[in-house]
């Protein structure tokens, strides 16, 4: 509990804090009751009984499916991310161009790839990839998924770096130039290096989407950890418990995740301050700031 | 080109999946602000109850893909236990749009509230100490000098999320609501000849739908910056 006073309440005195236990007292019986909703919609249906579970003690269920399906899931997600990070940062190197012509396609490209829903993305790849180039089998769906994730991303992290070179100090730029080197080996040896230390936490938090994204390969059959979960609940006929075991896995990786993004940007600020930069950290965290939106839609 | 293109047009009734995708945006946008302001509130309350509640929600829905929030809303709780939203007789595809905007509504909320609560925190402290120097109360405080700039400060993100929301409506394609990337699927099905046309006439629907939206909220969140 926080004793500090935020900018929406001050430090509660007596009476408030009588009113806080009050709000809290009611507020734990309306979560509870919403909560008690739920699980009695559910076990009124008979969803928590042994038979509905114990198909998660049989090891056959993690080896055959959810094993699988989360290897699957994890695959796509680990080939997406790669791609994704050197398509971004080409992308992100074209939108800092200095030829007008490289950095109108680079932008056209990445706003217009940033606002086409990337399960259409998949639909459009896994159907260029049968029909198009006539792959087939069991790495169809795979590439579907992947390239889909790989346009998507690639426009995000193109963002998130040409943001961070953004947020750079102006005297780096300028003091690369002034040693005399070109305005592109500045940008690959000075400031690259810098913007993308600085995105880290946010390319950690980028594989969060990738990992939930790469749920809509069920559409195009990628046996991925929904699909595979599907398949082991038509066989057990135990559909919620399924899903409430597949969101458990999702939300553990993840929430480890955004716990190691979290721990890498304290890292990296805690490098960035000290006395002698402290005026640059003040000059870069607003507009850090005003980046953060745009983190916050990668997120989604 | 143009021929594939104004043959699809004619073919499919394009207009009236994006009109589906359009109804499900505004239906689930409504939900997600109701919830998520709810949310939000719970998360910068001084109580620590709700406190810890509004943080579990969020941490919970933002770690799930939405894909299987929607197959929990529309497999598990509408087809396997039979629960219907609103009138028993209506038929599937009515009940899959509204289980289907619920799913929208709950996973956009904890981006809502995210949102919402990086508008608060754009608001300096000193604000709220000032308007209490000046003697006005709790409400006033809140009513008269933190609200106002809060909002302001949550006008960008809360645009981004009305466009994340735009596209992922797409992911009702999976349970069958017939919105625009059901249609593509469709289509390229059918006339897969077309492929290159279908994609392009999809994806610049989406173009239309989301560009104005990003740059009205750019727009608006400029205007009304808080000048600082």
């Amino acid at each position: 509990m926080s004793t500090e006073a935020s900018v929406l309440f001050d430090a509660p005195g007596p009476k408030a804090r009588r009113r806080y236990v009050v709000i809290a007292v009611f507020g734990t019986l309306v979560i509870l009751a919403l909560l008690y909703l739920l699980v009695s919609a559910l076990a009124a249906k008979g969803q928590f009984t042994a038979a509905k579970w114990s198909p998660f003690l049989d090891p056959v269920t993690w080896t055959s499916y959810l094993l699988p399906g989360l290897r699957a899931t994890l695959i796509a997600a680990f080939f997406s991310i790669i791609l994704a990070i050197v398509g971004g940062i080409l992308l992100g190197m074209g939108r800092l161009s200095q030829t007008t012509v490289v950095r109108t396609v680079c932008g056209i490209f990445v706003e217009f790839f940033r606002a086409v829903p990337v399960l259409m993305m998949m639909l459009f790849a896994y159907y260029v990839f049968l029909f198009g180039i006539g792959v087939s089998g069991d790495i169809l769906p795979l590439l579907g998924v992947v390239a889909g994730l790989t346009f998507y991303n690639s426009c995000v992290i193109a963002e998130l770096i040409r943001s961070g070179v953004g947020s750079l100090p102006k005297g780096q730029q300028e003091a690369a130039l002034a040693i005399g080197l070109t305005p592109f080996a500045a940008l690959r040896l000075v400031l690259l290096p810098q913007a993308i230390t600085m995105m880290l936490p946010s390319i950690v938090s980028q594989l969060v989407v990738v990992l939930k994204d790469s749920a809509l390969g069920f559409l195009i059959l990628y046996p991925e950890l929904v699909r595979s979960g599907q398949t082991l609940a038509s066989l057990e006929g135990n559909i919620i418990p399924t899903f409430i075991v597949i969101a458990a896995i999702f939300i553990l990786i993840n929430y480890l995740l955004t716990r190691l993004a979290r721990y890498l940007e304290r890292r990296l600020q805690r490098r960035r301050r000290g006395p002698k930069v402290a005026q640059v950290s003040t000059i870069v965290s607003p507009s850090m700031a005003s980046q953060s939106p745009l983190t916050a839609q990668g997120q989604i | 080109m143009l021929d594939g293109l104004s043959q699809l047009l004619t073919e499919y009734n394009v207009l009236a999946a994006f009109w589906m995708t359009i109804k499900l945006t505004l239906a689930a946008a409504v939900g997600a602000l109701v919830i998520g302001t709810i949310v939000a509130i719970m998360r910068v309350s001084p109580v620590a109850v709700l406190r810890a509640a509004g943080t579990t929600y969020v941490t919970l829905v933002r770690n799930t893909p939405l894909t299987l929030i929607v197959f929990f809303c529309a497999f598990g709780f509408y087809i396997t236990l039979q629960y219907r939203i609103g009138a028993q007789n209506s038929p599937i595809d009515v009940q899959n749009f509204r289980w289907g905007v619920l799913a929208l509504a709950v996973y956009h909320a904890a981006f809502v509230a995210e949102a919402l609560r990086s508008g608060i925190n754009t608001v300096p402290k000193g604000q709220a100490e000032a308007a209490r120097a000046i003697g006005l109360d709790f409400g006033a405080t809140l009513y008269n000098v933190v609200l106002p700039q809060a909002f302001r400060g949550a006008i960008a993100p809360l645009g981004n999320v009305l466009i994340a929301l735009t596209k992922n409506t797409t992911v009702l394609a999976t349970i069958g609501v017939a919105e625009a990337s059901y249609l593509m699927k469709g289509m390229i099905e059918f006339r897969p000849d077309l492929i290159y046309a279908i994609f392009v006439i999809m994806a610049t629907g989406f173009v239309i739908l989301t560009l104005p939206v990003g740059i009205g909220f750019t727009a608006l969140s400029r205007r009304l910056a808080v000048k600082r």
